[in-house]
């Protein structure tokens, strides 16, 4: 099996390792380091669950070979917490009931945490574009755009305050 | 869900990139934004034995304009064809369609390159390319040759790329003051590929149309160039009766098959209706562009 050596880094750490050419992100994500963050969903591209943020970008780990992620950035949802500490993001879902069976909140709070940084004050509207790329099958989604809306005032208020 | 086994390249030049496309032929596939190839990777519908990744290749990205022309780096994403303001001022029919491309993580992979060469029917920006009149740079070892988008699609997934071709830019001519343009999409939810879809673009001068184009997405084999409709609303006022007439050639000219998006009778219906969509949003924005 042809392999290929790759370092990238990893919710801050520093990450070696072996991956074959063929081995999908997402898997080499759970399967091989143990970070189950991000989920398998509908393993087409389509749900949103696999979501990650590589170098900047928020990008759907099922798509994208492990190879390609050498050398990058990568931020899952365990990167997200400071400490004991929740990311705004994390509170406005826990707040916010943004969440009911919680299989895509990994996906949603990694993809609302590139939005914010792109857009620190969304619309409504724009959260809601901004997540077309993941599926809830159980909220109907307005709790989720109210948790992001909790986070982008809670960030901004807490800027405003500095 | 695994692909198949291949050997991963990575080169840096376009030469590079060439030359192992004469070494591979059809075992070599280039990989840009990933998002059509990977998914039937998966499926094993696609398996092949070297794997060409474009992506480290900076020349390939980047949008300019020059002599009239506005010039796009295959590989550049959806995502950045949206924020380009090159693009946003001068020929908004391009974000304005790559904002209707699946969706956020998808575009930041997904490159306009990608989209119109693969072929597939679905792909929104080929119709685009049709109305906008663009042109695509091919090259391959033994040099380059520019081919009118109108002159590039044959068949579904079948197109006048060479095995050992690849596509490097897409020349667009800057459209003229006085010209208006519009993408028009219906599609199931966000995200999904179009029911039916309109690209239009038209001139006025003193009133008159001057010059149009009309094309179609996803209701035949490849996107549609529908030169009765243009010739619809050319010499007019593009009144409501000129406009009507235009949908009614759009019709005409379309071939939709019934699938999981609609029968025949809705699609076409659909085609007229994004027709005159498109035609009346574009005339909207003529003064303006």
């Amino acid at each position: 099996m042809p392999s290929k050596k790759i370092s990238l880094t990893i919710n801050g750490e520093a990450v070696e390792a072996d991956v074959e050419a063929r081995m999908l992100l997402i898997h080499f994500l759970r399967e091989q380091l143990n970070i189950t963050g991000p989920h398998i969903g509908c393993e087409t591209s389509h749900c949103g669950a696999c979501t990650v943020d590589l170098d900047g970008k928020s990008v759907k780990a099922c798509t994208i070979f492990a190879v390609q992620a050498d050398g990058g950035e990568l931020l899952t949802v365990e990167g997200l917490a400071n400490g004991a500490e929740l990311h705004p993001l994390q509170e406005g879902f826990f707040q916010c009931h943004g969440l009911q069976c919680s299989f895509c909140t990994p996906g949603m709070l990694t993809r609302a945490y590139r939005l914010l940084q792109d857009n620190p004050n969304p619309s409504d509207e724009e959260i809601r574009m901004g997540l077309s790329g993941n599926l809830c099958r159980c909220t109907g989604y307005q709790n989720i755009v109210k948790a992001v809306r909790y986070a982008a005032d809670k960030i901004n208020q807490a800027e405003g305050a500095n | 869900m695994t692909p198949g086994v291949f050997e991963y390249h990575r080169p840096n030049k376009v030469e590079d990139v060439l030359a192992l496309l004469a070494e591979f032929g059809d075992d070599g596939k280039v990989l840009a934004g990933g998002h059509s190839l990977v998914p039937m990777m998966k499926l094993r519908l696609a398996e092949p034995a070297h794997i060409i990744d474009i992506n480290a290749i900076a020349s390939l990205r980047g949008i300019r304009e020059e002599e009239g022309m506005i010039v796009i780096g295959a590989a550049t994403t959806q995502a950045e064809i949206m924020g380009s303001d090159l693009l946003n001022e001068k020929c908004r029919i391009l974000p304005d369609a790559a904002a209707l491309i699946a969706d956020p993580q998808v575009r930041n992979c997904g490159t306009i390159g990608g989209n119109c060469a693969n072929g597939d029917p679905g792909n929104d920006d080929p119709a685009i390319m049709l109305a906008l009149n663009a042109s695509y740079t091919l090259q391959n070892q033994a040099g380059q040759r520019q081919i009118a988008a109108r002159e590039f699609y044959e068949a579904v997934y079948t197109t006048a790329l060479a095995e050992d071709e690849l596509l490097t830019e897409i020349h667009v001519p800057a459209p003229a003051k006085g010209t208006g343009m519009s993408y028009q999409k219906i599609k199931r939810k966000v995200g999904d590929y179009a029911i039916a879809a309109a690209a239009v673009t038209l001139s006025m001068s003193a009133g008159q149309c001057t010059d149009a184009a009309v094309a179609l997405t996803n209701v035949g084999d490849t996107a549609l160039l529908s030169l009765e409709a243009a010739e619809a609303i050319k010499g007019s006022a593009v009144d409501a009766r000129a406009i009507d007439r235009a949908a009614d050639a759009a019709m005409a000219d379309c071939e939709p098959v019934e699938d999981m998006r609609g029968t025949v009778e809705y699609r076409t219906a659909m085609v007229g209706e994004m027709t005159r969509r498109a035609i009346a949003e574009a005339l909207s924005r003529v003064a303006g562009s």
